[in-house]
């Protein structure tokens, strides 16, 4: 009987060793191991045996059994994996396919530098004010220091509505009319964007173009804090390596005024074409609000003083993207507008 | 304003480099725009003569010259030049010598005869085009005779000088004079300023004999000056002075004009040298125009004048428009001999109406309309006396005219000292601060404790109070200074409006469902109103118009989006961009009662979209073109985006830019929020569109009003939610919005959803009929609903279909 067990075994073995299937494992299975299996016949006769033979025998029968079992559930788990990495192969789809497409949408270049601002502004406690593109006389020029022939008017090709109303040609008039609001709070602290108008047009002009304002009031605010406003501004929306200078200018509602720049971001301030060699571009013009404007705001020059700046949205975008020509913005071309 | 460096060297010490010298004035807010050298790569040419030009024997249109440099040796030349003649004086590159662009000249051969160097034309030197005549810009360079043989060319012609180009803010016209501009100099680098010395002598004769001034109206015309000079010879000017008015951008004419001009560009005062002789009876009458007259002015253009425009006459006649231009009846010619020079003061708001008025712009009238110095009149015109004795041989009259009937006082202001730092946030010493005023000649003329009081010098009108003189000193002592602090005030809070915010989400929103924001111009073309097939009283045909436009283009202010957008895609379309979806998010601007009844218009903003072509389409999914429910969906979203739930869309047939059977008002809340739909297939035409393009506008401030409602959360369902599907088929007209309704009113709360998953419409069902299928979704939010329930409520709404719309079931 022992050899029979010993020969079942090697049997087994070596038909489980080549079985390709599950099929064919689950019917080695029942040859060997089932009910009416080999090893169960064998197991039958045990009654014929001594009873000194018998514990041997049952245990060696045992040990066979439990071998093949885990040959089997061995051999099982193979080909079960095989069988899956077959199928899985069979699966395979080409990955450089495009994958599904979805229109991506896109905001105007202006819209996100104007959002930017909003964002760095509004993290320094300004608020976002706005007021009418057709604007009067009186906001637009005379409540800022600009009376009817004052020779500053030159300065500003003006589109007029009427002898009395304008289209705004600059975001300034929102000073007076936030003064007027709010006065006499303290502290004022106010950015405005949006669109302004001038009778010009070519590569660096355009009729309709939009500027963001800015306007600070309280008691003891200096031109120092102006300067580092903008700092913060220039760096936040520039890079934090950018530099910002100031140079003395001309506004008729400010004074001092200064005309600022940002260091070049191409050549690090070094000079290079896009900056003329100077290593500085400009960007905005600004000053102490002129007495005459805190008092057209309702404001008293000599309790308050406070700060302004205008700066053209389109001239940071031109900068900050690289944009070379102005009217690029205006024409919508969709292959323009979607690399941004 | 441009100014020869080595003229502003004659008044004031100048001991750095022009780049240097830039920089710092640009940093004091007196820009130097851009530095010119004059010295374009010139070497080794000379002052020549030619002792003889005759015909190339081999060669029509060239002439072989003899040339030299001092008299005795002679060069061989061959010359193309059509006005090259024997006699003249040339500039004469040498052999070796090198022209600007890296042209050497050799010896060389031409038509067989050696030509031992070259006669230069101005363009081969690189000379500015100002001083030349036509004769000059053609051909060679033709010099005065009087040059002297063999000088360097680059001396001759003060070749080694540079100009400095100014761009001068409003408020800094002082600088429109040399010296005023060596007085900032002076100041910014610690020097004192050299002025011309005006001496001359006088003979005998009075000028009172001769010439009577008077002033009509003291008010336009403040002070009149004038002088007069006899035995004037007139002839060129000598080279210095051409040279520096060349600089300066301006042609020589002859000495007596250049003289007033060289002036006027020195002490910045405007001069009128008028022929005595055509001045009847020598007398000079300041007064306004009368009613119809005429002046021919120097660029001999006649002009009739408006009443209030200042003229300079005589008893007889109008002899120039003050301040602006002469009259061609007094003009000095080469025949005048005795002159009368005007220096005046005008008023510099009439001189800006009249050359406004007159679009006349003059060297003149750009100084008196900034206002000159009141001071120099009389300076200004001795200068001119003196300049005509030495370079004219005139003879000056004794005594001047100084018609002065109000005279100015100086401005005074008083500055706390304090003040300074107070508004730069600077730390600058009160002596620095009384040191800077004092080199810009603002002389202290009381000092009470840290109050000073200042007298402006009277070159500079443009400083008028304390916060000017901040500005001085800021500027002298340097912007980069000023330190960088950030306010330290009360704190306030950065936000947005309600209606800002809304603005944003709406634009994310849109994006998000890919469309691509523009923005169009605020003025439109009126032409757009027929090709918008606008009715007669539409109210968008009140489009507000700008009195001055740049173009008809941009004549009107828009009323509505859709010219922007349409002309959009067309542009798009022309550059084979054909499917498009763009929106803009802007403003409309409707008169509303103005002018009349309104001090402004009113400005309103409007979500306008627009869609045409495909969808995005792959290699797995067929393309598919938009549609009006493509559009629909995006503005379902953005609603549902904003929390809006109470929206209706009715049939739109009235607008006149949809088509009338593919479009919908937009209600929500019961208020119309837009129309959307497809375009009129004749709008669409009218603007050379492809087929089917889709459109809406919506207004901004009803979704303001509604659409910000605050989110709130509601419980998960616990209890499981059935699903029923309900294939209705009904007859085509009935829409699907009534049988929602239905559904809805009928289902009541127990039905928690409704969708549509099916419309079909073919031989399957009867002609005339579709077929709709619903998706029901029935949820409790207690229990578990039960069979029995859900049928109950599945056939109620079964009959009440059936009872209203005929609906059956399909099989």
């Amino acid at each position: 009987m022992k050899e029979q067990l010993e020969k079942i075994k090697l049997e087994a073995k070596k038909a489980l060793d080549h079985a390709k299937n599950i099929e064919e494992l689950n019917d080695l299975k029942v040859k060997y191991l089932g009910k009416k299996g080999e090893l169960t016949q064998v197991l039958r006769g045990m009654g014929q045996l001594s009873a000194e033979e018998r514990p041997i025998i049952g245990q060696l029968a045992n040990e066979v059994r439990d071998e093949l079992n885990a040959i089997l559930e061995e051999q099982m788990k193979l080909i079960k994996k095989a069988e899956q990495k077959q199928k899985l192969n069979l699966e395979t789809i080409d990955i450089t396919l495009p994958g599904k497409s979805f229109s991506r949408g896109t905001k105007h270049p202006l819209t996100q530098v104007i959002e930017e601002a909003k964002q760095i502004f509004m993290g320094l406690g300004f608020q976002i004010a706005e007021g009418p593109e057709i604007e009067t006389d009186y906001y637009n020029f005379e409540a800022l220091n600009l009376p009817k022939d004052h020779p500053a008017r030159d300065m500003q090709d003006t589109f007029y509505i009427t002898p009395e109303v304008v289209l705004r040609t600059h975001t300034s008039p929102v000073q007076v009319r936030s003064m007027e609001k709010l006065n006499p709070e303290v502290p004022v602290k106010i950015i405005c964007p949006g669109k302004v108008y001038r009778k010009d047009d070519d590569a660096t002009h355009s009729p309709m173009f939009h500027q963001i304002e800015g306007l600070v009031i309280d008691h003891g605010i200096r031109m120092s804090d102006l300067k580092g406003v903008l700092l913060v501004f220039a760096q936040q929306m520039f890079g934090s390596d950018r530099k910002i200078r100031f140079r003395p200018s001309y506004f008729p509602f400010t004074e001092p005024s200064a005309e600022v720049d940002v260091s070049c971001g191409i050549c690090s301030g070094n000079g290079c074409k896009s900056c003329s060699y100077t290593g500085w571009l400009e960007i905005l013009g600004s000053g102490m609000v002129h007495p005459n404007v805190l008092k057209y705001g309702g404001y008293d020059p000599t309790k308050v003083t406070g700060f302004a700046f205008g700066m053209g949205v389109e001239r940071i975008a031109m900068l900050k993207y690289g944009i070379t020509d102005m009217r690029l913005l205006f024409e919508n071309d969709i292959r323009f507008l979607q690399q941004f | 304003m441009k100014v020869s460096f080595k003229w502003l060297q004659e008044y004031v010490d100048i001991d750095i480099t022009p780049e240097e010298l830039a920089d710092r004035l640009t940093n004091a807010g007196v820009t130097v725009e851009y530095i010119e050298y004059l010295n374009k790569g010139i070497t080794g040419v000379v002052v020549g003569e030619v002792l003889e030009a005759v015909k190339h024997p081999n060669a029509e249109k060239l002439s072989l010259c003899q040339v030299t440099t001092d008299g005795d040796n002679h060069f061989q030349v061959v010359c193309g030049a059509p006005n090259v003649r024997t006699g003249q004086k040339i500039p004469f590159a040498l052999v070796g010598a090198e022209l600007p662009g890296g042209l050497k000249i050799e010896k060389a051969k031409l038509r067989g005869t050696e030509s031992q160097g070259m006669i230069c034309s101005a363009q081969e030197l690189g000379i500015k085009d100002e001083g030349l005549t036509a004769d000059q810009k053609e051909g060679i360079l033709d010099l005065d005779p009087a040059a002297p043989l063999g000088v360097d060319i680059i001396e001759y012609l003060r070749l080694d000088d540079c100009v400095l180009e100014f761009d001068l803010t409003p408020n800094r016209s002082d600088c429109l004079s040399v010296i005023n501009i060596a007085r900032e100099v002076a100041a910014l680098l610690g020097k004192q300023v050299k002025f011309p010395e005006i001496k001359f002598s006088e003979i005998d004769k009075k000028i009172e004999d001769l010439a009577q001034v008077e002033i009509k109206d003291s008010n336009l015309c403040r002070r009149y000056v004038a002088k007069v000079v006899e035995g004037v010879q007139i002839k060129p000017s000598p080279q210095w002075l051409k040279h520096k008015l060349i600089c300066a951008g301006m042609r020589p004419i002859n000495n007596v004009v250049d003289i007033t001009n060289y002036v006027l560009m020195e002490m910045g005062q405007p001069l009128h040298a008028f022929d005595y002789n055509y001045l009847s009876a020598g007398k000079i009458i300041v007064r306004k125009a009368e009613k119809g007259e005429k002046i021919t002015t120097l660029d001999e253009n006649e002009r009739e004048l408006k009443e209030d425009i200042l003229l300079i006459t005589d008893p007889q006649k109008a002899v120039g428009i003050a301040g602006v231009m002469g009259g061609l009846n007094s003009e000095v010619t080469q025949e005048t001999t005795t002159v009368l020079i005007e220096s005046a003061y005008f008023n510099p708001n009439s001189i800006r109406k009249t050359s406004t008025n007159l679009g006349l712009r003059s060297e003149a009238s750009l100084r008196f309309e900034k206002g000159i110095n009141i001071e120099t009149v009389v300076d200004a015109a001795n200068r001119t006396a003196q300049l005509l004795a030495e370079l004219a041989d005139g003879k000056v009259l004794k005594g001047i005219i100084d018609n002065y009937p109000n005279p100015i006082e100086r401005t005074i202001i008083k500055l706390e000292l304090t003040k300074v730092n107070e508004v730069l946030g600077t730390n600058i010493e009160d002596q620095q601060i009384k040191e800077i005023l004092s080199s810009l000649n603002i002389d202290i003329i009381e000092e009470i404790g840290s109050v000073i009081t200042v007298e402006i010098p009277p070159y500079r009108p443009d400083i008028t109070i304390a916060e000017d003189l901040v500005e001085e000193v800021a500027r002298l002592s340097g912007y980069d200074k000023i330190p960088t602090t950030l306010p330290f005030g009360a704190s306030s809070k950065g936000q947005k409006t309600l209606e800002q915010k809304l603005r944003d989400k709406i634009i994310d929103t849109i994006a998000a469902r890919g469309l691509t924001e523009v923005i169009n111009f605020s003025f439109i073309n009126k032409t757009n109103f027929d090709k918008l097939l606008l009715s007669p009283e539409d109210m968008r045909r009140q489009a507000i118009p700008v009195l001055n436009p740049l173009s008809e283009e941009q004549g009107y202010m828009r009323t509505t989006l859709f010219p922007g957008l349409l002309e959009t895609l067309r542009r798009n379309i022309n550059r084979r961009s054909e499917n498009l979806g763009i929106f803009e998010l802007g403003k409309i601007y409707l008169p509303q009662g103005f002018p009349e009844k309104s001090i402004l218009p009113l400005e309103k903003w409007i979500l306008g979209i627009a869609l045409r072509g495909e969808l995005a389409s792959n290699w797995q999914d067929k393309t598919q073109p938009v549609d009006f429910y493509y559009l629909k969906g995006i503005v379902e979203n953005l609603l549902e985006q904003l929390k809006i739930t109470d929206i209706l869309f009715k049939p739109c047939q009235d607008s006149p830019l949809y088509h009338p059977g593919r479009s919908a008002y937009v209600y929500v809340s019961g208020e119309i929020l837009g129309i959307i739909g497809e375009i009129h297939p004749q709008v669409t035409d009218n603007y050379d569109l492809p087929a089917r393009n889709y459109a809406a506008e919506l207004d901004v401030e009803v979704l303001l009003k509604l659409g910000h409602g605050p989110i709130k959360f509601k419980q998960l369902p616990k209890y499981p939610a059935v699903h029923r599907d309900l294939a209705l088929v009904v007859k085509e007209e009935i829409t699907s919005s009534q049988l929602m309704e239905v559904i809805r009113t009928q289902g009541g709360d127990l039905l928690s959803d409704v969708t549509i998953f099916d419309l079909y419409k073919g031989n399957q069902i009867a002609l005339d009929y579709k077929s709709l299928a619903f998706a029901l979704t029935f949820q409790a939010e207690d229990r578990t609903l039960t069979d029995k329930e859900i049928n109950d409520i599945h056939e109620k709404i079964q009959k009440a279909l059936a009872e209203k719309f005929q609906a059956s079931l399909r099989s």
